[in-house]
């Protein structure tokens, strides 16, 4: 049903829709970046498409490529009952000038979803009214989710209790590398008839 | 419920008067029974641990039998403090200022992997463990803990506080699957052709 939807959008922007995929009903289009805003408008507001839902917003990054990321958004129309994928490659492989058209003119989630994209992928959306992160604290510094973004690398927000060996905090007692549990406790022995604690 | 095992309390009788007496023992004694067996405990719940937590705390395994009875929603009321769930970076802040907030004594319980070793959330995001933030004094592994790994966590706190020994502790599994094979690490229930 919604390969009328690609074909639509084939029609309506020749030069601006860059590939397509149908499989299964699952229906995919990749767009220019320049175009992303008007394509968007034209899903929600042409009586065919009708996308009054957006399902999904988010970013990949493909360090290896140039564009580096893809943005990626789904959306559902409730009165048709039919899906899309819209996607679009922005930013060049060292991760700068990732920049495209903010839709939350058109759909309100918008808003949140880009927050997040921008959060942990770095993407600027323009026009966007309140850009900021979402989910990782101001003090953040780069995109978690970035490929480049060193696996182990942590920034706390306070500092770690100054005990020697931090990082591994021990529990501290002979049989410490049982598989499982560690010995508990030492216990000094008591009377006989104290079993309670074994 | 519980008794006065210090090897210094006596109790003793003097002859001739059955069944009066008095008992000696030692003040700190004393105050640690009183202690152990009034926790007024505080939930610090974060993550799916809390199902857990609220497991034990319903009637079919009742932590309240242990004297833990009394669930304060505010840190200066309690004893214990439950860290019950995963910490981000952005909650240990607020995981800090809790426990700062707590009045001495004050006993630090870490419930489930999360909160004592970050399990696997070994990610930009979380606290490896809530020891990295304030100091913790009982460890239940578990993903979630059974709850009676939680119960036997809560009765080493109380022997830990008995005996005035801050040193943290893990909870021990009941049966170390690694060292009873036979037992397997799943028992599966037996199939209903096998009991006829």
């Amino acid at each position: 049903m919604s390969k009328l939807l690609v074909d639509l959008l084939n029609k309506k922007f020749p030069t601006a829709v860059l590939e397509t995929h149908s499989l299964y009903g699952d229906e995919t289009v990749v767009v220019e970046a320049s175009a992303w805003k008007e394509v968007a408008r034209f899903l929600r507001e042409s009586p065919q498409a009708n996308m009054d839902m957006l399902t999904d917003l988010t970013a990949v990054d493909f360090p290896d490529r140039d564009p580096r990321f893809e943005i990626v958004a789904h959306f559902y129309s409730l009165a048709k009952g039919h899906r899309l994928r819209l996607k679009t490659r922005v930013g060049d492989p060292e991760g700068e000038d990732v920049e495209v058209d903010s839709i939350t003119d058109f759909w309100a989630s918008a808003n949140w979803l880009e927050r997040e994209a921008y959060d942990l992928f770095g993407v600027i959306f323009i026009g966007h009214p309140d850009l900021r992160r979402i989910l990782m604290y101001p003090e953040f510094e780069g995109h978690p989710l970035r490929k480049d973004y060193p696996a182990d690398r942590i920034q706390p927000l306070i500092a770690y209790r100054d005990v020697p060996n931090i990082e591994k905090i021990a529990p501290f007692s002979v049989d410490e590398g049982m598989s499982f549990g560690r010995q508990t406790h030492s216990h000094p022995k008591k009377d006989s008839d104290d079993s309670r604690v074994n | 419920m519980g008794e006065l095992k210090q090897s210094s309390t006596q109790i003793i009788e003097p002859g001739g008067a059955e069944g009066a007496g008095f008992a000696t023992t030692r003040l700190e004694a004393v105050l640690a029974w009183a202690q152990k067996y009034s926790l007024f405990m505080y939930p610090f719940v974060t993550a799916c641990c809390g199902m857990e937590f609220m497991s034990v705390s319903s009637p079919r395994y009742d932590f309240s039998r242990f004297g833990s009875e009394a669930p304060r929603f505010s840190p200066r009321q309690s004893d214990l403090l439950w860290v019950v769930g995963t910490i981000t970076q952005r909650q240990a802040p607020i995981l800090k200022r809790i426990y700062e907030q707590m009045a001495e004594p004050k006993w630090v319980l870490a419930f489930g992997t999360c909160a004592s070793c970050g399990g696997f959330y070994d990610n930009y995001a979380c606290v490896a463990g809530v020891d990295k933030v304030i100091p913790c004094d009982v460890y239940v592994p578990g993903c979630p803990p059974r709850p009676e790994a939680v119960l036997d966590g809560l009765m080493l706190l109380q022997d830990k506080i008995q005996t005035g020994n801050r040193t943290p502790a893990i909870v021990k599994p009941r049966q170390d699957p690694a060292v009873e094979q036979h037992t397997g690490l799943v028992q599966l229930r037996k199939s209903r052709t096998s009991i006829v």
